[in-house]
């Protein structure tokens, strides 16, 4: 397979968020912000990766009754991993993601790709496609809560681009991520038609 | 008095689906339809509670008194995986009619990061037993009464002429964010 067109399809052709609606608890609870967004998508690429990189050498070696279990204990000592290393080098980050770093484990994203594609993939082609897909729900992340921190708080990455007088505050709470998140959608799916 | 700051703020003030986003997929997956919502709220509650009360169980007398806290997250989504089996096993001897109700809805709570992240939160907000038991049973409610709702304004909105680029999920969306908003006047109740 063409390991440029097997990168690139997570970015808009197979968008884990935009198209195929995959992890939407972290999508909506954590992008209040653009750099929140950048940090948990690059969590969950490490996460992603790594999986998907160990799950393709051991796949032969998992009796087929019990991958599933044997999956989450591989994607989990993995979030324990990210877990430790943020709260110690990152510690704010830490805090404001909160809950959802060890959720990273239920993310279907992860689960999907090391049962759909790592198992039945060689290393390389596996490696890639967890990239790939990583860095599609981080620009995806990145996209929706630069569009949020910007409506709500007049900011884009923490530098104030217009004054706080002016800016309409529910786009930062629990409604502005429905509600952005749908439009956004709405825009991919009239992209993706042409 | 606790007890009740508890539950009105779980249910309502940090509503677990529209103010928390945990356990979004079951809200916008199986909320199509009333009958289905129902199934699904009534399973969720069932493991909820249960996988609360074990993994309470297991950070204080294995996690805390080994010093192990740090396998938290491995332990806790083991237990709950193989709660889930187990539930599904004896649900499927003792009542069988109890698990055709509930019984498609029982492995897609594996994945459901209320479960989970309920567990987690009892343990972080440093809760009692009693105090964590209460606090999934209104986290359940929580959740069933965000579902119902948004289930029901979804038969509605079937009916509706929506605009042609916003039907299915971005609609949905949408009328989910507006829903928060209503939740949103709950805040400082507590």
């Amino acid at each position: 397979m063409n390991q440029w067109k097997n990168f690139s399809k997570g970015f808009i052709k197979e968008n884990p968020v935009f198209v195929l609606l995959l992890g939407m608890c972290p999508t909506l609870g954590v992008t209040s912000s653009a750099i929140n967004g950048l940090g948990m998508g690059l969590a969950t690429t490490f996460v992603l990766l790594m999986s998907n990189i160990v799950v393709s050498l051991i796949k032969s070696l998992i009796p087929d009754k019990v991958r599933i279990p044997s999956f989450i204990v591989i994607i989990a000592s993995f979030v324990t991993v990210v877990q430790l290393v943020m709260q110690a080098y990152l510690p704010s980050l830490y805090q404001s993601l909160g809950l959802f770093i060890p959720l990273i484990v239920v993310n279907c994203i992860v689960l999907g790709r090391a049962e759909a594609f790592a198992s039945k993939n060689n290393l390389l082609t596996s490696a890639v496609d967890g990239l790939g897909i990583g860095l599609g729900f981080t620009f995806a992340l990145v996209l929706l809560g630069g569009i949020r921190e910007f409506l709500g708080s007049g900011k884009l990455f923490d530098f104030t681009i217009y004054s706080e007088n002016y800016v309409t505050l529910l786009f930062v709470l629990a409604p502005g991520a429905f509600i952005v998140l749908g439009y956004l959608i709405a825009i991919i799916n009239r992209i993706k038609k042409d | 008095m606790n007890y009740l700051v508890i539950i009105i703020g779980a249910i309502l003030v940090n509503n677990i689906v529209l103010m928390q986003f945990l356990g979004i997929c079951p809200f916008l997956g199986v909320s199509k339809r009333l009958s289905t919502a129902i199934g699904m709220t009534g399973a969720v509650a069932f493991v909820m509670v249960l996988a609360t009360i074990v993994t309470y169980l297991i950070q204080t007398f294995i996690l805390d008194a080994f010093g192990l806290a740090y396998l938290q997250t491995i332990a806790f989504i083991l237990v709950i995986a193989s709660l889930v089996q187990l539930v599904e096993i004896i649900l499927k001897k003792v009542s069988p009619a109890l698990y055709q109700a509930l019984g498609i809805f029982l492995p897609l709570i594996t994945t459901n990061c209320a479960i989970l992240g309920v567990a987690i939160l009892t343990i972080q907000k440093e809760f009692n037993l009693v105090e964590g038991v209460i606090f999934a049973v209104a986290n359940a409610i929580g959740f069933g009464l965000a579902l119902l709702l948004f289930a029901g304004i979804r038969e509605h909105l079937d009916l509706q002429d929506v605009p042609k680029g916003l039907k299915g999920t971005p609609i949905a969306l949408i009328s989910a964010g507006i829903l928060a908003m209503a939740f949103m006047g709950f805040s400082g109740l507590v």
